[in-house]
């Protein structure tokens, strides 16, 4: 290896992922001698301003940490270099099935250590006062059980049943999730159409916005702030939310009853899986050349390997990203993993080619049904024909 | 050759002035330059790549329903956030100056939203809005007012986002308003009351023409804060900014988004153009309209 490289490590700040990063830089180093590595990070709101702005001034990182979603847009705009092929090789064999949303244009960009799915979490002590015996297998279990836990007041309510929150996960479950278990396709095979239009999509967004209009089990907006889903259920003011597995380490930390996590209900016993896979994986940008390429690659191996991936879940809490990992049976039967690693076996990522607006898009279809009450078909269709020019776009 | 003393001094005061001018020439001045320039081309991180493009971001302004909307937001932003700033500042303005004692400690209270950073104000309003567990709404349910969505509603989002930036705004421009009333020379009224004058015609003929500079800078400088308003919208619906339905977006966020968000710099470049040109021309409007020269 040559004399003294010098590499760069963007990521943002999350406390247990720095400590995790400078754990495993020290390691590296320990191993490559020649190589140091130089571990940078931003509060995750300014962290794709400052991606943006300083690659192009050549002060940026060689090798960064980016959401999924982001790849597309970035590499689009010349931010990420594509990775040598027996990495290809490498991403096919060794990485759960979502992983391939890594590839933009047929080349890969980036690999993951972790990945997250979605699950149902629910508090087992207000379970238990309403004499309910466990998580709900189904839709329409899960709504018996939802208002079977919702508390109102005069106008206001006091507690719900399901958390709704479509700028939370709610988006990803509509999309992903119940498109897909009424029988549809949210995408195109190769995600350059959208196909959610279809009746399938149109009975999950119906099916979706019913929750809060016709059934009652829930209201958005109940907890204000980011993530008030979530903090509704620390608060055990909501009995159900669906989240990712990247929810665990707080709501660990701040819920004061018994809780637990199920796979996401199913539209009938028996009926078909889907799920909302995602990750941040590492990615190599255009300054990383010559020596400091290698040093990069070098690098990205090593934060990527099983052994790396073994120490993330215990250090982070998130799930391993190989397939091998995730076969342990200590891992899918954990009672808090477990729902999530199985999940990681159906679970799809979305083929976002730009994930802020297409995020809007879905998030915009549901609220014009519940703040306006716009009828979902007309709703849905607005949606489809938005995220169509997005995709068009981005692809012509 | 010998400089006069004068020569000489201006000289000094013009070397003092390079380096503030140097910096904001090169800080300021050249990054709207390059705005301009970056507006003509799609983006790319290797400045080699950069594809021109001409006029064609300028055309998508013309047919991007999403900047339509945060355009007439903002202005909408503006005209309902400085009338309230102006009228209730000077009203409370007023009011301090009648307090025989404490108005300091009054000043203060009216000063600490404006020191107070936008992220602990949106947490504290968005759950003084809360419809299930706000102040607000059951202070309205006491008067028999039914429990209303505020943030959540497409419809009262931005008049509550409006109402939120006016209440961080006020003690500044009470501040303002306080100092403005003070510098008017107390002879004046004096001469009017012994000419017969009272209450509302003091106020007309003396307060309200003398205040002018304050109400000119007031106004200028609000609307430039209006026009440019991020901070509370993105704050008070973090994750769905600007939402909901695109009903609080303004043009700051927007090109925030773009750039920063989706990587379209060369189409957020044309966006800050847009409101660059729109601040320009609402300044020199202002100043040519509001500006008096008052004799007594």
């Amino acid at each position: 290896m040559a004399q003294g490289v010098t590499i760069t490590y963007w990521q943002y700040e999350f406390r247990s992922k720095v400590e995790a990063i400078n754990e495993l830089i020290r390691r590296f180093e320990a191993q490559n001698p020649g190589i140091k590595v130089v571990h940078q990070t931003f509060p995750y709101d300014a962290f794709q301003q400052k991606v943006a702005a300083a690659i192009p001034a050549g002060q940026g990182p060689d090798v960064v940490n980016l959401y999924y979603g982001w790849a597309p847009t970035w590499v689009k705009a010349g931010y990420l270099v594509p990775l040598p092929d027996d990495w290809m090789r490498r991403l096919d064999q060794d990485f759960v099935a979502m992983a391939q949303a890594a590839k933009v244009g047929g080349k890969l960009y980036g690999v993951p250590t972790a990945v997250r799915s979605l699950a149902l979490f629910y508090n087992k002590d207000l379970f238990r006062q309403a004499g309910i015996a466990g998580p709900p297998k189904t839709w329409e279990e899960f709504i018996a059980v939802g208002q079977k836990l919702t508390v109102k007041q005069g106008g206001r309510f006091t507690q719900i049943g399901y958390g709704i929150a479509p700028d939370g996960q709610d988006h990803h479950l509509v999309r992903e999730v119940l498109v897909r278990q009424f029988g549809g396709k949210p995408y195109s095979d190769d995600g350059k159409r959208v196909l959610y239009q279809g009746e399938a999509g149109l009975k999950a967004l119906s099916f979706y916005t019913d929750w809060v209009r016709k059934h009652e089990i829930g209201i958005p907006g109940f907890f204000p702030g980011n993530n008030g889903y979530r903090d509704g259920f620390i608060a055990g003011r909501i009995a159900m939310i669906i989240d990712g597995s990247f929810a665990i380490g707080t709501i660990q930390q701040g819920a004061r009853f018994n809780w637990g996590v199920a796979e996401l209900p199913l539209e009938r016993p028996g009926g078909r899986k889907a799920n909302f896979g995602s990750f941040w994986m590492h990615g190599l940008t255009p300054l990383a050349t010559g020596p400091k390429r290698e040093a990069a690659l070098r690098f990205l191996a090593f934060i990527t390997s099983e052994e790396t991936q073994r120490y993330w879940l215990e250090k982070v809490g998130e799930l391993p990203a190989s397939k091998n990992l995730i076969r342990d049976p200590k891992l899918s039967l954990h009672p808090i993993y477990g729902p999530f690693v199985l999940s990681l076996a159906y679970a799809k990522a979305t083929p976002f080619v730009d994930e802020a607006a297409q995020r809007k898009v879905m998030v915009d279809a549901i609220n014009r049904v519940l703040l306006q009450g716009m009828d979902p078909a007309q709703s849905l269709r607005l949606a489809a024909e938005e995220e169509q020019k997005i995709l068009d776009q981005f692809w012509r | 050759m010998r400089l006069t003393l004068a020569w000489r001094e201006a000289l000094w005061a013009f070397v003092f002035l390079a380096i503030p001018l140097a910096f904001f020439l090169y800080f300021r001045i050249l990054p709207a330059f390059q705005a301009l320039w970056l507006s003509l081309y799609e983006w790319h991180a290797d400045p080699s790549q950069r594809r021109f493009v001409g006029l064609e971001h300028y055309a998508r302004l013309l047919e991007d329903p999403v900047l339509r909307r945060a355009l007439f937001n903002t202005l909408l932003y503006t005209l309902l956030g400085i009338p309230s700033q102006i009228a209730l500042g000077l009203v409370i303005a007023l009011l301090l100056q009648r307090v025989p004692f404490g108005r300091d400690f009054f000043r203060a209270i009216y000063f600490a939203p404006y020191v107070t950073p936008a992220v602990a104000v949106a947490w504290v309003w968005s759950w003084m809005l809360s419809p299930h567990f706000g102040l607000v709404n059951e202070l309205l349910a006491l008067l028999g007012i039914p429990p209303q969505p505020f943030l959540q509603s497409p419809s009262q989002a931005l008049p509550t986002v409006t109402w939120v930036v006016v209440w961080q705004n006020l003690g500044f421009q009470v501040v303002l308003f306080l100092a403005g009333l003070e510098s008017i020379p107390r002879q004046y009224y004096e001469a009017a009351r012994i000419d017969g004058a009272e209450g509302w015609r003091l106020f007309r003929h003396i307060t309200w023409p003398l205040l002018n500079p304050v109400l000119v800078f007031s106004v200028v400088i609000g609307t430039i804060g209006y026009l440019q308003l991020f901070t509370q919208v993105v704050n008070l619906n973090f994750t769905d900014q600007g939402g909901p339905l695109n009903s609080t977006l303004t043009l700051a966020l927007y090109i925030y988004q773009l750039a920063f968000l989706r990587f379209q710099l060369g189409y957020a470049a044309t966006v800050t153009v847009l409101l660059f040109a729109l601040i320009l021309l609402i300044t020199l409007v202002q100043l040519k309209l509001l500006t008096r020269r008052v004799e007594l």
